[in-house]
C-alpha cells in the first residue's frame, strides 16, 4: 500500500480527453451556497484525493457528479458525454458507468454478501441468474472475502461491509469511482483493510476521486490533491508540492492540524 | 335456508365464516395494493402527491367505518353501477360483497399507508440512494431494494390490522353480505336463542383472530433478516 509511483501518473497524457469534466458546477442548498463554480478533470488511472474541512461541500460535489443530486448550474461530463443531455430517463445508464462508495457502506440489509453484488448486475444490466452469482463471487474474491458470501451485512464487520460494497460497484465495471470518505466510519485497525483494497484498484488502472482524511494514503497514492473549501476548489496540485514541508499552503496548513487532531 | 337439523345449521355458520375470510382478505390485499404505492408517494413523491395521500387518509381515518359503509353502499356504488351500465349498455348490479370489501380496503388502505410509511422511514436512508448509484431506476430501487425490506419490517402492524379488519368486517352484515354476523343473526332470530349463538360468534372471531396471528408470526419469523434485530446478540460477533 506504501508502494508510491506507479498510479501517480503527474500529468495528463497530451491530447487525451479526460474521463470525466466537471465543468462549472454550482449547488444551492436550504438557501445556502454550498457548491460554488467547481471544476476538475480527471484522466483515465488518475486517483485524485479531496480534502477539505467539515462543511466544504465534499460530499455534495461527489452526489452532483453522479446528478443524485442535480446541480444549479454547469454539467458533468463522462468520457464526453454530457449528464445534463441524458435527461431523466437515461441518467440512470449514467450512473451505471460510475461507482460509488459511501462512508456508511449502504450495503442492502436483507441480502447477503453475494447478493448485494448480484442484485445491480440482475436488475440493471439483465445478467441471468447464474452469470451474475459467478461474477459476483469473482468480485467478493478480489476483495478477499469469497468465504463470507453467504453472510448478511449485519453479520459482517465494516470493513467487511466497505469491501463488499467496493466489490458491488466494481461489478458494474464502472468507468469512474467515486468514494466519500470509505474509512471513516471504521475502527482503526480496520481502515488498512479497506484501503489496501483501494490501492488494488488503483493499481489496477481504475480512475478514482477519493475524499479521506487519510493523508498518509493520499500522499503516497494519489497524483493530485484538490482542497476544497466553503464550496470552492481552494488549490490543486501535487502531494509533494501542497503538502511540503514549509509549503504555504492551506492544504498543508489544514493537514497538519489534522494530524495534530487525529494523530493519524 | 337452514332448518332444525344442526349440520345443516354448522354448514350455514361454516360459509358465513368462509366469506368473512375472503372479505378480510380481499380487503387487506386491496389495502396492500392501493397503501404501499401511497406510503412510497408519501415518503419519496412530490409535494401535491403527499398533500392528496394525507387527505386520502385523514378522509378514512376521520370517519366511523358504518359510515362509510353506507356511503359506499347507497352512494358510490349507484354512481359506480349508473356509469358501468352507460359504458356497457347494460345494467350491471355490485353485489354488497363487493362493496364491503371495497370500503374496507380502502379504509384499511389508509391504515396501511401509514405503517408502511413508518417502515420505510425506519430503514436506512443510504440503501436509496446506493441503489441509484448502481443504475436502479427509482421504481427498481422502491421494488428491489426498499420494498422488501419494508414489507418485512410491516409484519407486525399487519397483523394489528389482521385483527382491526375482523373486527371491523363484523358490520358487513348491515349491507346484506351474509357473513358470519348477518348468519348469527338470522339463526337467532329463527330459534330465539340469543347467548349460545353470539358466544359462538365471538368463538369464531377469536379463533380467526389466533389462526391468522400466528400464521403472520410464522411469516415474520421465517423472512426475518440474520443478524438483524433480535437474534443479533445470540450470533457470534465477526472478528477481523
Ligand atoms: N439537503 C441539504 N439541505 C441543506 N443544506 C445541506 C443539504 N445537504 C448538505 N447541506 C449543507 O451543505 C454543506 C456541505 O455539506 P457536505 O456534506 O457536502 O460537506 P462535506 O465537505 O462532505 O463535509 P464532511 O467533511 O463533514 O463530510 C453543509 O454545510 C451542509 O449542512
Ligand atoms: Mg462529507
Amino acid at each position: 500500500m506504501t508502494d508510491p509511483s506507479v498510479y501517480g501518473t503527474p500529468a495528463p497524457p497530451g491530447g487525451d480527453p479526460p474521463i470525466l469534466e466537471v465543468s462549472h458546477v454550482s449547488k444551492t442548498l436550504g438557501g445556502r451556497l454550498i457548491l460554488d463554480d467547481v471544476s476538475l478533470s480527471l484522466w483515465k488511472g488518475q486517483l485524485k484525493v479531496l480534502i477539505g474541512p467539515s462543511g466544504g461541500g465534499k460530499s455534495t460535489l461527489l452526489k452532483c457528479i453522479h446528478f443524485l443530486t442535480i446541480p444549479d448550474g454547469g454539467d458533468v461530463f463522462l468520457q464526453g458525454q454530457s449528464a445534463r443531455e441524458m435527461g431523466q430517463r437515461n441518467i440512470c445508464a449514467f450512473r451505471q458507468e460510475i461507482g460509488m462508495i459511501f462512508q456508511d457502506f449502504n450495503l442492502f440489509d436483507h441480502l447477503t454478501a453475494r447478493e448485494n453484488v448480484a442484485i445491480a448486475l440482475r436488475k440493471v444490466k439483465r445478467v441471468p441468474r447464474d452469470k451474475a452469482r459467478a461474477r459476483a463471487m469473482e468480485e467478493l474474491d478480489k476483495v478477499g472475502l469469497a468465504d463470507k458470501a453467504d453472510l448478511y451485512p449485519a453479520q459482517l464487520s465494516g470493513g467487511q461491509k466497505q469491501r463488499v460494497s467496493i466489490a458491488r460497484a466494481m461489478a458494474m465495471e464502472p468507468k469512474l469511482m467515486l468514494l466519500d470518505e470509505p474509512t471513516s466510519a471504521l475502527d482503526p485497525q480496520l481502515i488498512s483493510e479497506v484501503l489496501s483494497v483501494i490501492a488494488d484498484l488503483a493499481r489496477g488502472g481504475m480512475t478514482m476521486l477519493m475524499v479521506t482524511h487519510q493523508i498518509g494514503f493520499a500522499r503516497h497514492l494519489t497524483s493530485e490533491i484538490i482542497f476544497m473549501e466553503d464550496g470552492r476548489v481552494v488549490e490543486q496540485g501535487p502531494p509533494g508540492v501542497l503538502l511540503d514541508e514549509g509549503a504555504a499552503s492551506r492544504t498543508s496548513f489544514f493537514c497538519s492540524h489534522l494530524t495534530e487532531l487525529t494523530g493519524r | 335456508m337452514p332448518d332444525s337439523s344442526l349440520i345443516e345449521a354448522a354448514i350455514y355458520i361454516v360459509k358465513g365464516t368462509g366469506l368473512t375470510v375472503a372479505l378480510i382478505v380481499g380487503a387487506m390485499l386491496l389495502g396492500l395494493v392501493v397503501g404501499l404505492p401511497m406510503a412510497a408517494v408519501q415518503v419519496y413523491g412530490p409535494r401535491w402527491g403527499r398533500f392528496l395521500v394525507s387527505v386520502y387518509v385523514w378522509f378514512f381515518r376521520g370517519i366511523p367505518i358504518l359510515v362509510l359503509l353506507f356511503i359506499f353502499y347507497f352512494g358510490l356504488r349507484i354512481i359506480v353501477e349508473n356509469l358501468l351500465a352507460s359504458a356497457l349498455g347494460h345494467r350491471v348490479t355490485i353485489p354488497p360483497f363487493a362493496a364491503t370489501v371495497t370500503t374496507l380496503g380502502l379504509t384499511s388502505a389508509a391504515y396501511q399507508s401509514q405503517f408502511f410509511k413508518g417502515a420505510i422511514l425506519s430503514l436506512h436512508p443510504g440503501q436509496y440512494q446506493a441503489a441509484l448509484s448502481l443504475g436502479f431506476s427509482r421504481t427498481a430501487a422502491l421494488t428491489g431494494v426498499i420494498l422488501p425490506q419494508a414489507l418485512r419490517v410491516a409484519i407486525p402492524a399487519w397483523a394489528n390490522e389482521y385483527s382491526i379488519l375482523l373486527k371491523d368486517s363484523a358490520l358487513a352484515y348491515v349491507l346484506g353480505t351474509l357473513e358470519i354476523m348477518a348468519r348469527i343473526k338470522h339463526m337467532v332470530a329463527t330459534t330465539h336463542q340469543h347467548v349460545p349463538f353470539y358466544i359462538l360468534a365471538g368463538a369464531i372471531y377469536y379463533a380467526l383472530t389466533f389462526l391468522g396471528l400466528r400464521a403472520l408470526g410464522r411469516l415474520e419469523r421465517r423472512t426475518r433478516i440474520p443478524g438483524l434485530g433480535q437474534d443479533a446478540d445470540l450470533e457470534a460477533k465477526p472478528n477481523d
